[in-house]
């Protein structure tokens, strides 16, 4: 019939303005490069207004969690929080989880779950570094290396995509499944050894910085960037929301709904791919053991930034932010020495407290 | 015709005051949905121990009727009498207290809980907040007597209970609490003919005891068997109000659930020409166990309707011509070429379109801006190398809003807010945009408002003028029969009859559509 429950989402007709990459930046730097408190709440406001003007008004409560964050590391921590240095650390850190975010983002997007990414991660880790591998890498270029990490995540994927598209597994499930066994291949690879990666240029190109930023960072500002453009750009973009938003619709105007599933989940592997070569460098292992919960850790981010979990609506900035706010938040309770359980009942009030306000500024975009 | 059967049925117009027997009265309920006007102004009267049967089509506003009565739904407008007394529930729980009982559709048990445990789901027998087990048990055993299935035990897992069983268990929550009124919505769309049987021996049962009973059906010799009296339904509106059912013909019936509350003049079309290209052509086709050698074929400029009433099949085959379902037999042809069967790929890429029925579950996004709806079988063509060209779709679908006068004409405005006659409107539009020859139009004007009605009757009419082939499928017979060229009528998943459209009358077509039935 025709009751249809008024809905909570709201959409503006144009897209998300301004690059996911420069709204990032914009959204660290500023703050914590500008002396302290009062200056930095006007600072604050008229950064706002006109964030709000560009249109992305809908991120407000976003920019106030982080805001809030960064307002409380400068106060405990002072110059400690609000260093250059410190900035780079939070980049850093946020980088890997941020790639397999916006993978995710995909996903939920496109109406499903990916709860396998983060023992992807892992498997590409290990894999990347057999002595095969290596040995590989070390005869021929370390670029072999890359490649295994990714086409071991894109494999994976493609397997959670053919389940859930054509076995018509349900997606909770299917990744479920991969979760476990992938995690389970890596230790039966690695024999539950770290596995030290020794191909020196591997570490070299990704250690490195450019610009003063590192790479890993870089990397990060690609995929946000390019996941920005192929979401609202692209008729992959347009193809994900649809499926997301009204598969049976979606499949009535001709769109292969079974087979842009498979490429969904072929995406978010092979971000894990891309977060696996990142954690590689980071910890220079490779370790069955990488990435744990960090899918988790993606899907909060995801549902933070305002992305609906139900698919049909997503958004790459409010991801960014959404990862922004959760390694910033990570940053200053390391700063301050407060415990990991402290923060992990800080991350769930932050969960809350943010979904609760993208409702309400949805509702009043509704209403106006 | 509305008038002569209320007056051949309703021999007491005059009930008003003194009617002790009255329970329930509603007058000129109203309810809004975004973008659609549910009910409209919707009568109803219930007196003790009578069977009244709520009548209508899909879409009429049954359901959102039950669910006002059960206060599942608050209503815009309207008033509520209750034994005489105003009534207004707003809860699920409010309605039972006022002794006013659901059965839904969808029946609403728990199934890993015993019989007893779900008869006594929300309102336990409890002291202190530890279960009566043994009270409960008694109690369930007495109420499943009553209903004639003391076989029924209360400690079995109701998991292991027939869909019969489940809907006993569900009547004998109902009776748990002190109920005077029992809604059951379509309770026979689950049972066999025995069970069937059975439900009827309980409603009288029910009604002997005082206990009004509101019945809704699709199925009119249900309603002959078990009903007193009926008001029927349509388009939000109460078209016939507590008609006597032994005195009321079926005709009349069928005629005020399909027929007009607003008479349309129908756009006039000339005769398709002679040399007209046939476009579609279908024959043969089958879906196992839904309808079987279906035939026919459409030209261009030519409008052909398939009448026949819900679950005749009609939707069905829409959707296999389509390829949304995969044909068990044989073929569907697009200017003499096959397609692939089961592939809706393969026929929008031939240049069918498809307005299925559930616009708003099967047709729209209904969060996106109105032109990505318009431009959603179409977004990629208008791609330069996978990068969508939004300003392009923007005017693409701006030129058909302007074409179809959608409004508000808005190509960013959120779909949800549209009424059903511009979303229907942009569903059209969708196909419009690539030039499609072929429209497949499922119940084009279902939830559309009577006034947006004609709009969209010209509308097809226009686009047939101009060379596109269209087929129609509607239960509102009058309306296939104003706008079609030819006329297939279809009654159990076959093709009983066909003929050209002014070659029959909606007499003709009701006679085909029982005759089909009755076998």
């Amino acid at each position: 019939m025709s009751e249809q429950p008024p809905s909570n989402r709201s959409r503006t007709g144009s897209p998300d303005r301004g690059s996911a990459a420069g709204g990032a930046a914009a959204a660290s730097r500023p703050r914590t490069e500008q002396a302290p408190d009062s200056a930095e709440v006007s600072g604050t406001r008229v950064w706002f207004r006109a964030r709000l003007k560009g249109g992305a008004g809908r991120n407000i409560g976003l920019v106030i969690a982080l805001a809030v964050i960064c307002a409380f590391g400068v106060a405990t921590a002072g110059e400690r929080f609000a260093s250059v240095d410190n900035v780079m650390t939070i980049l850093r850190l946020a980088a890997v989880i941020g790639v397999l975010s916006v993978g995710m983002t995909f996903v939920i997007t496109g109406g499903g779950i990916d709860l396998s990414i983060g023992a992807v991660l892992g498997l590409a880790s290990v894999w990347a570094t057999t002595l095969a591998t290596q040995t590989m890498a070390q005869d021929g270029h370390w670029i072999v290396m890359v490649v295994t990490a990714l086409v071991v995540g894109t494999a994976a994927g493609l397997v959670n995509g053919l389940l859930v598209a054509y076995g018509r597994v349900v997606p909770f499930i299917a990744t479920l499944a991969m979760m476990v066994s992938a995690r389970g291949l890596a230790e039966m690879i690695a024999n539950r050894q770290t596995q030290i990666v020794k191909v020196k240029p591997f570490l070299d190109f990704f250690q490195a910085d450019v610009l003063g930023i590192s790479v890993l960072v870089w990397i990060f500002v690609a995929v946000a960037a390019a996941g920005w453009v192929v979401l609202n750009r692209t008729t992959f973009g347009r193809r994900t929301i649809a499926v997301g938003g009204n598969p049976e619709a979606a499949r009535l105007a001709g769109i292969k709904v079974k087979r842009h599933t498979l490429y969904l989940y072929a995406l978010a592997g092979l971000t894990a791919g891309i977060a696996a070569v990142m954690m590689l460098a980071r910890t220079t292992a490779g370790s069955s053991t990488h990435g744990q919960l960090y899918e988790l850790d993606a899907i909060a981010a995801v549902v933070v930034g305002g992305t609906l979990l139900i698919g049909g609506r997503g958004t790459i900035v409010g991801t960014v932010f959404g990862v922004l706010i959760f390694s910033t938040l990570t940053n200053v309770f390391t700063q301050n020495n407060l415990s990991i359980s402290a923060q992990a009942v800080a991350k769930g009030v932050i969960i809350v407290v943010a979904v609760l306000l993208q409702q309400r500024f949805a509702a009043r975009a509704r209403a106006s | 015709m509305v008038d002569d059967a209320q007056q051949e049925a309703e021999q007491p117009e005059h009930p008003v005051p003194p009617d002790p027997a009255l329970l329930l009265r509603m007058t000129g309920i109203i309810k809004h949905f975004p973008g659609a006007k549910a009910l409209d102004g919707v009568d109803l009267e219930i007196r003790s121990g009578e069977v009244h049967c709520l009548l209508g089509q899909n879409g009429a506003g049954k359901s959102t009727l039950i669910k006002v009565l059960a206060g599942a739904h608050r209503p815009d407008a309207g008033e509520i009498l209750w034994c005489g007394r105003p009534l207004t529930v707003t809860t699920p729980v409010a309605a039972l207290r006022a002794g006013i009982a659901t059965m839904y559709q969808e029946l609403d048990v728990v199934e890993g809980l015993t019989v007893a445990e779900n008869v006594f789901l929300g309102h336990e027998l409890a002291t202190g907040g530890f279960t009566q087990r043994r009270a409960a048990r008694a109690r369930a055993r007495e109420l499943l007597e009553r209903l004639g299935h003391s076989e029924i035990s209360p400690d079995l897992e109701v998991a292991q209970l027939s869909a019969a069983g489940k809907q006993v268990v569900s009547m004998a929550r109902a009776l748990s609490h002190d109920v005077r009124l029992i809604v059951m919505d379509e309770p026979t769309a689950v049972l066999d003919s025995g069970e069937v049987d059975n439900l009827f021996r309980v409603v009288r049962e029910l009604t002997a005891s005082g206990v009004a009973v509101v019945y809704i059906s699709h199925r009119l010799e249900e309603i002959r068997r078990v009903g007193d009296r009926i008001t029927v339904l349509k388009d939000g509106r109460t078209v016939g109000t507590s008609l006597s059912v032994s005195e009321t013909p079926t005709d009349d019936l069928i005629r005020l659930m399909t027929g007009r509350t607003v008479a349309h003049a129908f756009p006039q079309r000339g005769a398709v020409a002679d040399d007209a290209a046939e476009l579609l052509t279908v024959e043969g086709l089958g879906l196992r166990g839904v309808f079987s050698d279906v035939s026919f074929s459409v030209r261009a400029g030519e409008v052909v309707g398939l009448v026949g009433l819900v679950g005749s099949g009609r939707s069905e085959i829409l959707e296999t011509v389509y390829g949304a379902r995969r044909a068990g037999a044989g073929v569907v042809k697009v200017r003499g070429r096959a397609l692939r069967p089961g592939s809706v790929d393969a026929a929008v890429g031939a240049g069918i379109g498809l307005a299925p029925e559930e616009r708003k579950s099967q047709g729209l996004l209904l969060d996106e801006p109105v032109y990505r709806n318009i431009t959603l079988a179409t977004f990629a063509a208008f791609a330069r190398a996978s990068f969508l060209d939004e300003p392009a779709e923007r005017v693409a679908a701006t030129a058909q809003i302007d074409a179809l006068d959608l409004r508000p004409a808005d190509p960013d405005r959120s779909t949800r807010t549209l009424s059903g006659g511009n979303q229907q409107k942009a569903m059209l539009a969708r196909w419009l945009v690539r030039g499609c020859r072929i429209l497949l139009l499922d119940e084009p004007t279902r939830g559309v408002d009577v006034g947006a009605r004609a709009e969209i009757y010209a509308l097809i009419a226009e686009l047939a003028a101009r060379g596109t082939a269209v087929v129609v499928v509607s239960s509102e017979i009058d309306e296939v029969l104003g706008l079609a060229d030819r006329v297939h009528v279809v009654s159990e998943g076959r093709v009983v009859h066909s003929c050209d459209a002014d070659q029959i009358d909606e007499h003709g077509v009701l006679d085909l559509v029982m005759e089909g039935s009755a076998g």
